[in-house]
C-alpha cells in the first residue's frame, strides 16, 4: 500500500538553511515532495494562487524581511481556506515568550533550529510523523502543540 | 477448499484479462491500475461463487487497529491491565508480530507509540475540560505517578501539562477578543 507523499512547504530568506530542510527531507523514511519559497511575500503569494495545492504542512522561520514569519502567521490564521493549514515555525531564538507567543498566534510547533544536520533530520521526522498523525487519525488540530 | 478457490479465482480474473498474482489465501494482488468499471466487473464475475471484494482489506485493518486502540483509551472504566499486544491481536483476529510491522508501515508510527499519543490527546481534552486535577489525569489515565505522566505529556508536546493549558486558554482568549474589537478587550478573562 502506497501512501501519498507529504506535501511540505518551507519559507526562508537563507538559501544554505533552505537547502539543509531538502536534503534532510530527501533523507527521512517519510516520502515527501518539498516546496521552496524564498520570503514571506512570496510565501503569501504562492499560497494565495488558486492554482497552488496546499501543503499538509508549513514550515515558516521567524526572521524574514519584509514580511516575517509572524506576519505571515497572522495573515494566515486570518484566511479561510488556509487557516487549517499547520504551521510549523523555526527559529534561532528559544526563548519560552517568543514561544508561547507563536501557539497563542495560532502555530501548532515550535521548532528551535538545530545547529546540526543530523539532528534537523531526526527533528523533521518526527514533526511529519505526528503531524501525519493528525492528519490520518482525527485527531483534534486545535489541540495540537509541539515544541521541539 | 483453498485449492478449489484459488482455481475459481484464477479463472475469473483470467476472465478479465488482469495481471495478477495470488501471493495467499484471501488475497490477490492486480499488478496493474484498475478502472472502477472492471471492478465491478470483477465483483459481479466473484459474486456468482460467493467470493466477496474487500477494497484495501490493509487499509480496513489499519483502521480497525486504530478503533480498537481510541476504544481502549476512551472507555469510561481504567485502561485494561493485561497485555495491550494480546488485546489487539484477539480484537482483529491477526498475530501481534503482523499487525505491528503492517501498522508501522503504513501510518509510520509503531502501536505503541500511537498508543501513546492518543493518551496524551485524551489527556489534552480532560485539561481543557478544567474538571480535573494534573493528578487526578495522569491517575484516570492509568499512569503510575503524576512525574511519570507529565515526563510523557512533554516528551510528547514538549510543553508541560501546565504550559499547554495556560497556551490553550490565551489562544481562546485572543480569539474572543479579537472577534469582539468593539468591546472592551479585558472582560471575560478567567
Amino acid at each position: 500500500m502506497q501512501n501519498e507523499p507529504v506535501r511540505v512547504l518551507l519559507a526562508d530568506d537563507d538559501e544554505d538553511d533552505r537547502l539543509f530542510f531538502k536534503e534532510a527531507f530527501d533523507e527521512i523514511k517519510i516520502k515527501t515532495s518539498v516546496n521552496l519559497v524564498n520570503n514571506g511575500v512570496e510565501l503569501m503569494k504562492y499560497l494565495t494562487q488558486k492554482s497552488t495545492q496546499l501543503p499538509h504542512i508549513l514550515f515558516l522561520d521567524l526572521n524574514m524581511p519584509l514580511k516575517s514569519g509572524m506576519d505571515c502567521l497572522l495573515e494566515i490564521k486570518n484566511i479561510e481556506h488556509l487557516k487549517n493549514i499547520p504551521v510549523a515555525i523555526y527559529s534561532t531564538s528559544a526563548s519560552e515568550e517568543d514561544i508561547e507567543e507563536t501557539f497563542v498566534q495560532g502555530a501548532n510547533i515550535y521548532i528551535k533550529k538545530p545547529s546540526d544536520f543530523r539532528t534537523l533530520r531526526k527533528v523533521l521526522e518526527e514533526v511529519i510523523t505526528i503531524n501525519w498523525q493528525y492528519h490520518t487519525s482525527g485527531l483534534i488540530r486545535e489541540n495540537f502543540l509541539l515544541s521541539i | 477448499m483453498q485449492t478449489a478457490c484459488k482455481i475459481i479465482l484464477q479463472q475469473q480474473l483470467d476472465k478479465l484479462k488482469l495481471d495478477y498474482s495470488i501471493p495467499g489465501f484471501n488475497e490477490v494482488e492486480i499488478n496493474e491500475p484498475i478502472t472502477s468499471n472492471r471492478l465491478i466487473q470483477m465483483n459481479t464475475f466473484l459474486n456468482n461463487y460467493g467470493i466477496e471484494i474487500l477494497d484495501a482489506p490493509k487499509s480496513v485493518l489499519i483502521q480497525k487497529i486504530k478503533d480498537a486502540i481510541i476504544e481502549m483509551v476512551y472507555t469510561e472504566k481504567k485502561l485494561p491491565i493485561f497485555k495491550i499486544s494480546t488485546y489487539l491481536a484477539e480484537k482483529v483476529d491477526h498475530s501481534y508480530g503482523y499487525i505491528s510491522a503492517l501498522f508501522s508501515e503504513v501510518t509510520y508510527t509503531s502501536i505503541e507509540n500511537f498508543i501513546i499519543i492518543q493518551k496524551i490527546e485524551r489527556a489534552k481534552q480532560l485539561i481543557i475540560m478544567d474538571d480535573l486535577t494534573i493528578t487526578e489525569i495522569g491517575w484516570e489515565l492509568n499512569y503510575s505517578s503524576v512525574a511519570h505522566f507529565c515526563t510523557q505529556f512533554k516528551n510528547i508536546t514538549g510543553l508541560t501539562p501546565t504550559t499547554f493549558h495556560r497556551i490553550i486558554n490565551k489562544r481562546r482568549n485572543a480569539a474572543m477578543n479579537g472577534s469582539k474589537q468593539n468591546t472592551k478587550s479585558d472582560v471575560g478573562l478567567k
